[in-house]
């Protein structure tokens, strides 16, 4: 087919042309590059961020900036990584652009819908810029806003706060529609169990969005009210419980843990099954375990809150809850190993980091169990340790997805092939740079550094010096990624339908797809990872 | 066995877990990929599930995932079942210092002194707002709350100078936000109690 033909030269609505075709569009895939736009360029700005906090810390004392500044740093480092790129990453990307093409349909259940969560997502940035600017600067409260300090202190909370609340909504939206189109836009002849494990990823991870983002609303009001009214909700001196606050806040953001992490799941139990040509490993068992994570994830929000004061009772509850929401992600990772088992394994970027993936995931997790634990996570709560562990599973799982995803999917987007020399050497080197940069907070941790620090007692500067040189290889790995993918675009070599040998429904139609996404009535196969055509296919055309 | 003692047990035991875990995963991932490329093995056998592997996989894992939890729980109980003739010290948390208050209302900022072989109760509350007491040679920590006492104990079985870092973000100097905690002599610990 010819280019003109593809979704980046017929607007929906039809008609519109130019920039308006964009900010106005109805269309799921337009949407998806915006997000990756949007996205990516917080995600580049947050690391830098990130790059300058460690580098801070690489020798004791001030090294390039003073307290405040650094307190300010790493709190618009979390808040914008949290909110602004891993929670709606990968779901508004290629939850977007992929959710409705898997599904066999043509766009979104609620289009418009679609176009104002990418309003607010935009519109919730854009607060949290103005309120670096406004006011007494910006906000230093660590992206918990852990009351009375977020209510006392005199930064600018209140926007940022409203900043995130804003950003909640396009995330609830944007979950509403997903769960809407799963259910009414299915092509009718596709059946629960021919779904494809990324639709199914981001169906699970949609009700979680819907259901736990209105607490973290509800509590970002109260801050408000408590900020300019002094209700005393959350204040001792009136009666009020700080720990409430914790409750709240936990409510929705352990759960929202599970929003950040199941999509990179998917995007995993799609990539590993193509590269081995071989049938993914345990389809049902993927499924009952993403929902199961995503209901039992909603149940262990406490264990944030082991030395907060809170009774022994809930210790004993959320510690033994915590404990069982592991066993699904453990099932998860057997089943991806045993996919490999007998496969045919083509050794490509999207599959290299869906294996770095694994490695650092497993290592996330199993430190999860040291936190989950109550006697061990008393030592190395609110430490370099737990800094360490949810950037082994917020980046080393999600970040690595979200990079195995762009390498997996580019080719669809964009209609442009890139270099795998490049990807490779990126890949290894951002991966390396993680292990160095994170293995010694670990360390750091166990020996009993807190977090949030600006300056450390002497025997930790070896651990901190070793970390900050970690981070500039990890920072040199993603940015030769990036611009690898980015030159594609340079090198205009042109991508065809099926360039991995995949079996979902994406891979049917042109690279970039059409508009309306199928020109004929989408085929859907008995069982979505059935690759005994592919094999065929390659056997006697050798593509 | 003291509650120090108790915990590394903990840290030993999952921690050992784990590096035998995730030795396993990665090497057999990584010999699957050798073994099995595709210029080797052309086409993949068609294996979809295996459900007594997978009832397997699912079973072992809960149990381990169960005895962890209760070698972290025991532990956990060790730091928080108070010996009855533990001597005990008020302990205020306020932006950016530690105060502590002993029964005969000497107060000190920022210097625990106790006697060696006591078992110590630490009373803690905060002044402003939260923060935690964390000594990580005793495995301990707590968070201060306004209006809310928290407890914690240590046994001072051993001489020395520890530190004493503040865990919860409370301000622009949480970092400078340290003590010292000594262990001194019983008798060395009585004449410093009454100057």
């Amino acid at each position: 087919m010819t280019a003109t033909q593809s979704f980046y030269h017929n607007s929906s609505p039809p008609g519109r042309t130019g920039i308006m075709s964009w900010l106005l569009t109805h269309d799921h895939k337009r949407l998806g590059i915006m997000y990756f736009g949007a996205v990516c360029f917080w995600f580049v700005l947050a690391m830098f961020l990130g790059l300058l906090l460690r580098t801070e810390l690489m020798t004791q004392g001030r090294t390039i900036m003073g307290a405040e500044a650094y307190n300010a740093t790493f709190t618009l480092h979390g808040v914008i990584m949290i909110f602004l790129f891993v929670i709606p990453g990968i779901p508004a990307i290629f939850g977007n652009f992929f959710l409705p093409i898997q599904l066999g349909t043509d766009d979104v259940f609620f289009p418009r819908l679609n176009l104002f969560s990418w309003y607010l997502f935009m519109f919730g940035g854009l607060f949290a810029i103005i309120s670096l600017f406004v006011g007494d600067g910006f906000p230093d409260t660590g992206w918990t806003f852990y009351v009375p300090f977020s209510v006392q202190n005199s930064a600018n909370v209140g926007l940022t706060v409203t900043a995130a609340f804003i950003l909640g909504m396009s995330s609830m939206l944007t979950g509403l529609n997903f769960v809407t189109t799963f259910h009414r836009m299915r092509d009718k002849s596709m059946g629960l169990m021919q779904i494809p494990l990324f639709t199914w990823s981001l169906y699970a991870t949609a009700w979680v969005q819907i259901l736990a983002t209105p607490v973290i609303s509800i509590t970002f009001i109260l801050i408000l009210l408590e900020r300019f009214f002094s209700i005393g909700l959350f204040d001792p001196d009136k009666g009020g419980d700080p720990l409430l606050y914790q409750h709240l806040f936990w409510m929705y953001s352990h759960p929202a843990v599970y929003v950040m992490i199941l999509p990179g799941m998917g995007v995993i139990s799609e990539i590993i099954p193509v590269f081995s040509r071989k049938s993914i490993f345990g389809y049902k068992a993927i499924v009952w375990s993403s929902m199961a994570i995503a209901i039992a994830g909603s149940l262990v929000w406490a264990h944030h809150m082991f030395t907060s004061g809170m009774s022994d009772v809930s210790v004993f509850v959320f510690s033994l809850l915590t404990y069982l929401v592991a066993i699904p992600s453990a099932v998860k990772v057997f089943s991806w190993v045993s996919t490999l088992y007998k496969g045919s394994i083509e050794m490509t970027p999207p599959l290299l980091l869906s294996l770095i993936f694994i490695y650092l995931f497993s290592i996330g997790g199993l430190t999860g169990l040291v936190l989950g634990a109550a006697g061990t996570n008393i030592h190395v709560h609110d430490t370099q340790f737990v800094v360490a562990h949810f950037h082994f599973v917020m980046f080393g799982g999600t970040g690595f997805a979200f990079f195995a995803a762009m390498h997996f999917w580019w080719p669809k987007m964009f209609g442009v092939m890139y270099r795998f020399k490049p990807a490779y050497i990126g890949a290894v080197l951002t991966g390396v740079g993680f292990v160095f940069h994170y293995v010694p907070m670990l360390i750091l941790g166990m020996q009993g550094m807190p977090r949030r620090y600006y300056d450390y007692l002497p025997q930790y500067e070896t651990g901190n010096f070793l970390a900050g040189f970690g981070g500039y290889l990890l920072i040199i790995g993603m940015v030769t990624m990036f611009v690898n993918l980015l030159l594609s675009f340079k090198q205009r070599i042109p991508a065809p339908v099926d360039p991995w040998g995949g079996t979902t429904l994406e891979w049917t139609v042109p690279s970039p797809p059409p508009v309306h996404n199928f020109m004929n009535k989408p085929h859907v196969e008995d069982y979505p990872y059935d690759f005994t055509k592919v094999t065929e296919r390659f056997q006697k055309t050798g593509k | 066995m003291t509650p120090v003692q108790g915990v590394d047990q903990a840290f030993w035991y999952i921690l050992g877990i784990s590096v035998v875990l995730l030795f396993g995963i990665t090497a057999v991932m990584v010999f699957f990929v050798v073994r099995y490329r595709r210029s080797k093995h052309p086409v993949a056998a068609d294996i979809r599930d295996n459900y007594p592997l997978e009832i397997v996989w699912t079973i072992i894992p809960t149990l381990i995932a169960l005895s962890m939890f209760y070698v972290g729980w025991s532990s956990y109980l060790g730091l928080r079942t108070v010996p009855d003739d533990a001597m005990e010290v008020e302990v205020l948390a306020q932006q950016y210092s530690w105060i502590f208050v002993y029964d005969n209302d000497k107060e000190t900022e920022n210097e625990l002194v106790v006697p060696l072989g006591r078992a110590v109760k630490l009373n803690i509350t905060s002044l402003d707002v939260l923060h935690s007491f964390f000594v990580p040679a005793f495995r301990i920590k707590v968070d201060a709350v306004k209006g809310m006492s928290t407890y914690t104990w240590f046994y001072a079985d051993e001489l020395g100078e520890y530190d004493i870092e503040c865990t919860e973000y409370c301000g622009v100097d949480h970092s400078a936000m340290v003590a010292k905690l000594r262990i001194v002599p019983e008798t060395e610990f009585q004449s410093w109690l009454l100057k």
